[in-house]
């Protein structure tokens, strides 16, 4: 067991399960950044990992089909800010409603378009390559964590690097961090705060579409019911605990890649299979509860003081 | 110094400004900046200094009167227009974002780019340093705002109103949150800023600070300019004559006063707030039944930190509070109300009511354990609902039934309730924060009679009011609050006049020994 | 009832409506039969007795749940742990009255109090977090959901397991079944207990001090502190009373005739739907039933449909969505409320005159 864990596979692995949590981590960010709660990453993953797999078979490329998912996702994150800016919808029912209609439009859809409503096997989807890095895949031990691993696993550590560029370097990333900190202040110079949060919101579901495409189109390589499995209520919980940074949420998928991969290979042991899908979960609650305390205890000593 | 042609920048003619819910906070008002002056705007809370500034920069709009700038009349249509032309104004709350640097915070909207798509931050810091340094202020424009003093903050903004250009100035009470060291830096460099050709309205009720810094002041009372002087040729009495008094005298028959028993004792009470600031300074009085101590003052003196701590809001002070000889540290908030303390709030939408619930949910708030009107588990309805139809008559509340929300009701009505609440307990002592502000005219007249009956009757009333009328006219005792501490107590309040008021209100006065603050 | 209330009923069942239409459009793209599928899905229920006792069946869970968020929302707590609560409600049932041996008549009493106590304990944790961690209870609410999932599938796997029918527990005792109330369909004795748990969360809301308290909490916190409300008491206990409507649910549901034995292993969806059930009753458990009648109408007719034709039952879940998204939207309409609360002003205005 100990060994495996050492074994660079295990780590191959972590970046893995990282993967879709850290985009949806991302997407929780931009998201809460500009002062709104995303919940509906959710529901955007799904959508996106069925999308992904129909717009691949459609377009014959993954490329093709990764770039009209990201659209797709863009337009539900704008679906979202729609309701919630313009028709004062409360941000959590709305993602609510989001997330009910994942659920059954995903079903719905599969259903209409191959005829299955378990899994998508019929449709001939493109995944996204695995890239072997030239001579990084050299490298013992570290090569074969580094290299190796799918197209989308790089994009999500790539968009780590550009959304810090995007939210701590460019003018539009200091107004989004500005409308979510203080509006008012905000809207004092000029800033038009309904206008910040509409791109955020679209960002943020093009950036969860990118970690529901990855589920089918890398992960695994089809669609099935219900598949992201409350990845994106995970990515929630890891965006809030990394301070809503993207290298924060990174460092907490990271851990939350890692119960996962865990869960993944204690597979092969004895141990029941129930509790051990249990651990992300637990994982999770239990980052949370200490987050959250210290938190309180700082405020509360801030106050005290 | 003073330009002997005058140079006039900005005039604002015949304002008007009427709130859609009727409320005129501006009758008319007229103003006039010479270029390069500091121009005081002095008025007490509710006087409509606010409301004239917010007209200038855009916020609202006039309803009548005209604005010249530079001669040239003009609108203003919004916050981007007051800055385009050339008007900044710094808020009383700061509008700066925390977790940014000083830097980004005065470029925030007109950021220098680099390659087309970043921030160029190594010339928003040289851009930064160069005006702090232009200006002669003192900053590290690399530090984030949630680690400055306050002082600094204020730089801030002061600063970033200059980045935009603006050529006057509005300091909405400035030296509010200010240490007396952080005052005397920040008047230091208003004079620079006069001296370089900017022109300064400072809005405030210190008249020592208008004195030692302002050219001009134009006095405001009750939505209406008292007219525009040279400061160096007025007294701080007569500022304070033209802006606290009267405009229609109320009286109430009122019987003698019979104090009764001492009700409710401070002893050395001292109450910091969340950010540590010392607001209530060994504060020491006694209240007895059958009295009104009415306390007057401007606003931010301490007074909603002593009435939260009597009422139990805030456990956190130091000294000690009996009411009716029960120390009340130990108590709940539901103790203290067992206690027969009513209490009506300050915000009455804040914590005084519940708008989606309707009438009769609002009226029973504090009294649903009572026996009378619900056994151990179940409510009785039947009888609430009877006495809320009473109490709607009795306090003439407005309204189809008592099922219409709170919320759909006028501000007037809304008070009504609360204060129909708060008195059918029969309470003993009651505790009265701004009790008609904001309310009809009727409205008004019927709550304080209803406080004078509860008086009567030997109930203790500590009755906190911006309303000069009303705590004149009410109160038995009369103190005033300056700094957390009474700048003076009266126990003969006929034989007060305003303008002794409006001194020790200031701070121009403060009494050392005080007589009848203590009983024993 | 004013006029403001009466628009906000226009108002939802416009929504409805939009939903439903939209939702008819859906099937005439996913469809080759759209007309069929509509017919069916408006008049399957309808067709005969044992339809129609499957909406009432239907309607059961939901009154549960839909009740029970009612009380966690009115508090403002958005916890949603019912969903776990409602399933970990089905286990214990199940395991009580499988293993517990109990005399017939006392099995499925007992079985569903045990449910309704430990849906109440498992309901509080995201309270209790919040309370001594401050962590958001919607977050930490959502996790517990899977654990219950997974915590149930192990004990059912481990414990209650059939070997010969593979992923369900042994069947269950037929004398703990909840008896059926009409001939010729499935309507149960768990629809009586489903009614009286919505009639006594209406009392408890409206009718008793807690009740009180809670909405006082839920509307305006500073005001109930002002108040003397003990605030941390009332979060605590709102959400518990949520988890025993949950957890008894729960067990209700899975001793009706409608399941022979324990086979949850997924998450069923009653904790999302009761928010629906929650947003169209106003969060008053006196009109779940109603609520819970049109949803079950929804879904029977739904899964008709997708018997006899090619449109799927998750067609519903769109539906739902969409009247959620309408119904909370402040703004939808909110030019025609307007309109309408002027004009009445404007009356009134005009009557005192006259008077």
């Amino acid at each position: 067991m100990l060994q495996n864990l050492l074994s660079p596979e295990f780590f191959n692995a972590i970046l893995r399960a990282t993967t879709p949590i850290l985009f949806a981590s991302l997407a929780a960010s931009v998201a809460a950044k500009s002062g709104i709660t995303n919940m509906a990453l959710e529901g955007i993953m799904l959508f996106a990992a069925l999308f992904g797999v129909v717009f691949s078979a459609m377009t014959g490329n993954f490329a093709g089909g990764l770039l009209l998912t990201m659209i797709a996702g863009g337009l539900i994150g704008l679906l979202l800010a729609f309701f919630v800016l313009n028709l004062k919808t409360d941000e959590i029912l709305a993602a609510i409603a989001i997330n009910l209609m994942a659920t059954g439009g995903t079903v719905l859809l599969m259903l209409a378009i191959s005829g299955d409503r378990g899994s998508s096997t019929s449709i001939a989807s493109v995944s996204a390559p695995r890239i072997v890095i030239p001579l990084v895949d050299k490298i013992p031990f570290l090569g074969q964590i580094l290299s190796g691993q799918n197209l989308m696993t790089y994009l999500s550590i790539l968009a780590v690097v550009v959304m810090h560029l995007f939210l701590y370097k460019t003018p539009l990333g200091l107004k989004i961090r500005a409308v979510g900190e203080n509006k008012n202040a905000a809207e004092s110079v000029g800033i038009s705060a309904k206008k910040i949060q509409y791109i955020a919101l679209i960002l943020s579901g093009v950036l969860a579409s990118m970690g529901g495409y990855f589920l089918s189109g890398g992960y695994m390589n089809m669609f099935t019911k219900d598949m992201s499995a409350g990845k994106g209520y995970i990515a929630l919980a890891a965006s809030a605990m990394g301070g809503d940074t993207p290298i924060g949420g990174f460092l907490v998928s990271l851990l939350f890649g890692a119960a996962q991969a865990l869960a993944n290979m204690m597979q092969l042991t004895d141990i029941p299979h129930e509790l051990i899908q249990m651990v992300p979960y637990l994982t999770t609650l239990v980052g949370l509860g200490i987050y959250s305390y210290a938190g309180m205890k700082r405020r509360q000593r801030l106050a005290g003081k | 110094m003073a330009c002997l042609e005058k140079n006039i920048v900005l005039q604002m003619n015949h304002i008007m400004k009427i709130y859609s819910n009727g409320v005129v906070a501006n009758e008319d008002v007229s103003i006039e900046l010479e270029k390069g002056e500091i121009h005081a705007l002095l008025g007490e809370n509710g006087a409509g200094k606010s409301t004239l500034m917010k007209v200038l920069f855009g916020i609202e709009s006039p309803d009548e009167g005209q604005i010249l700038l530079n001669g040239q009349e003009t609108t203003i249509r919004s916050p981007q227009d007051a800055i385009s032309k050339g008007i900044g104004m710094v808020h009383q709350h700061f509008m700066l974002v925390p977790s940014l640097t000083v830097a980004e915070n005065i470029i925030l909207g007109v950021e220098p780019k680099k390659k087309g798509v970043f921030i160029d931050m190594e010339k928003a810091i040289s851009v930064a340093e160069e005006i702090a340094k232009k200006y002669n202020f003192d900053i590290d424009v690399r530090a984030k705002v949630e680690e400055i003093p306050v002082g600094i903050k204020q730089k801030v903004e002061i600063l970033k109103a200059l980045y935009r250009g603006a050529d006057i100035l509005i300091l909405d009470e400035p030296t509010a949150v200010l240490t007396p060291q952080e005052t005397d830096e920040l008047f230091v460099q208003l004079e620079k800023l006069r001296d370089n050709g900017h022109t300064i309205i400072f809005i405030s009720h210190k008249l020592d600070e208008i004195k030692r810094i302002c050219n001009r002041a134009t006095i405001m009372r009750s939505g209406r300019s008292m007219g525009t002087y040279e400061v160096k040729d007025i007294s701080t009495e007569d500022m304070s004559r033209l802006m606290v008094g009267r405009d229609v005298v109320l009286t109430f028959d009122k019987e003698k006063a019979k104090p009764a028993a001492t009700l409710l004792k401070v002893r050395n009470l001292a109450v910091r707030n969340t950010q540590g600031v010392l607001k209530v300074d060994d504060l020491s009085f006694d209240l007895r039944g059958g009295e009104i101590l009415g306390i007057a003052g401007v606003e931010g003196n301490g007074q909603s930190e002593l009435i939260d701590s009597l009422t139990g809001l805030n456990k956190s002070y130091q000294g000690q509070i009996t009411v009716k000889g029960t120390d009340i540290k130990g108590c709940s908030i539901k103790g203290i109300r067992d206690l027969k303390v009513a209490h009506i709030p300050e915000d009455r939408m804040v914590s005084g009511c519940a708008g989606n619930l309707n009438i009769l949910e609002n009226l029973f708030s504090n009294q649903y354990t009572d026996p009378e009107y619900s056994g151990k588990m179940l409510l009785k309805t039947k009888r609430i609902q009877e006495r809320s139809n009473e109490l709607i008559r009795e306090y003439l509340v407005k309204c189809k039934s008592f099922r219409q929300n709170v919320g759909m009701l006028s501000g007037g009505n809304i008070q009504k309730v609360i204060v129909a609440r708060e008195f059918s307990t029969g309470p003993d002592i009651i505790i009265a924060n701004q009790p008609t502000r904001g309310v009809d005219v009727g409205a008004a007249e019927f709550i304080r009679r209803r406080l004078l009956e509860f008086r009567n009757a030997g109930c203790a009333v500590i009755l906190v009011s911006a309303d000069l009328n009303e705590v004149f006219s009410l109160s038995d005792r009369l103190a005033v609050m300056y700094k957390g501490k009474f700048s003076g107590m009266f126990t003969d309040v006929e034989a007060v006049t305003e303008e002794e008021l409006g001194q020790y209100m200031l701070g121009l006065k403060h009494q050392a020994d005080q007589e009848g603050v203590i009983y024993e | 009832m004013n006029s403001v209330k009466r628009f906000d009923m226009f108002r939802m069942f416009f929504s409805v409506l939009v939903a439903l239409l939209i939702s008819f459009v859906i099937i005439f793209f996913v469809s080759e039969e759209p007309v069929t599928a509509i017919v069916t899905l408006i008049t399957g229920p309808l067709k005969s007795k044992r339809n129609m006792g499957d909406v009432v069946v239907a309607m059961v869970p939901l009154i549960f749940t839909g009740t029970g968020v009612c009380i966690m929302f009115s508090a403002n707590q958005i916890n949603l742990a019912t969903e776990g609560g409602f399933h970990l409600g089905g286990l214990v049932a199940a395991a009580v009255v499988l293993k517990m041996g109990l005399p017939a008549g006392l099995s499925p009493i007992v079985a569903i109090c045990m449910a309704a106590l430990v849906g109440a304990v498992f309901c509080a944790i995201p309270a209790v977090m919040k309370i001594k961690t401050g962590s958001p209870e919607l977050v930490s609410s959502l996790m517990i959901n899977y654990l219950s999932l997974w915590f149930c599938t192990f004990i059912l796997m481990h414990f209650l397991q059939d070997p010969s029918v593979g992923s369900a527990s042994y069947k269950l005792p037929a004398e703990s079944e909840l008896p059926t109330l009409i001939k010729g369909t499935n309507i149960h004795a768990g629809l009586l207990v489903a009614l009286l748990v919505a009639v006594l969360g209406y009392v408890f809301l409206y009718k008793t001090r807690t009740g009180y308290e809670l909405r006082l909490t839920g509307e305006n916190e500073a005001f109930a502190r002002y108040s003397g409300i003990n605030i941390v008491k009332v979060i605590l206990i709102s959400q518990m009373v949520g988890g025993v409507i949950a957890g008894m649910g729960g067990g209700v549901e899975l001793l009706s005739p409608i399941y022979s034995r324990f086979s949850w292993v997924g998450l069923l969806g009653y904790g999302w739907d009761a928010i629906i059930i929650c947003t169209l009753a106003k969060k008053n458990p006196l009109y779940t039933p109603l609520a819970a009648l049109f949803l079950a109408y929804l879904r029977t007719g739904a899964s008709i449909m997708a018997r006899y034709t090619d449109v799927t039952l998750e067609i519903v879940q769109i539906t739902q969505g969409i009247i959620i998204l309408l119904v909370v939207a402040e703004q939808f309409l909110s030019g025609m409320k307007h309109r309408m609360i002027a004009k009445e002003a404007k009356a009134s205005l005009k009557e005192e005159e006259v008077a």
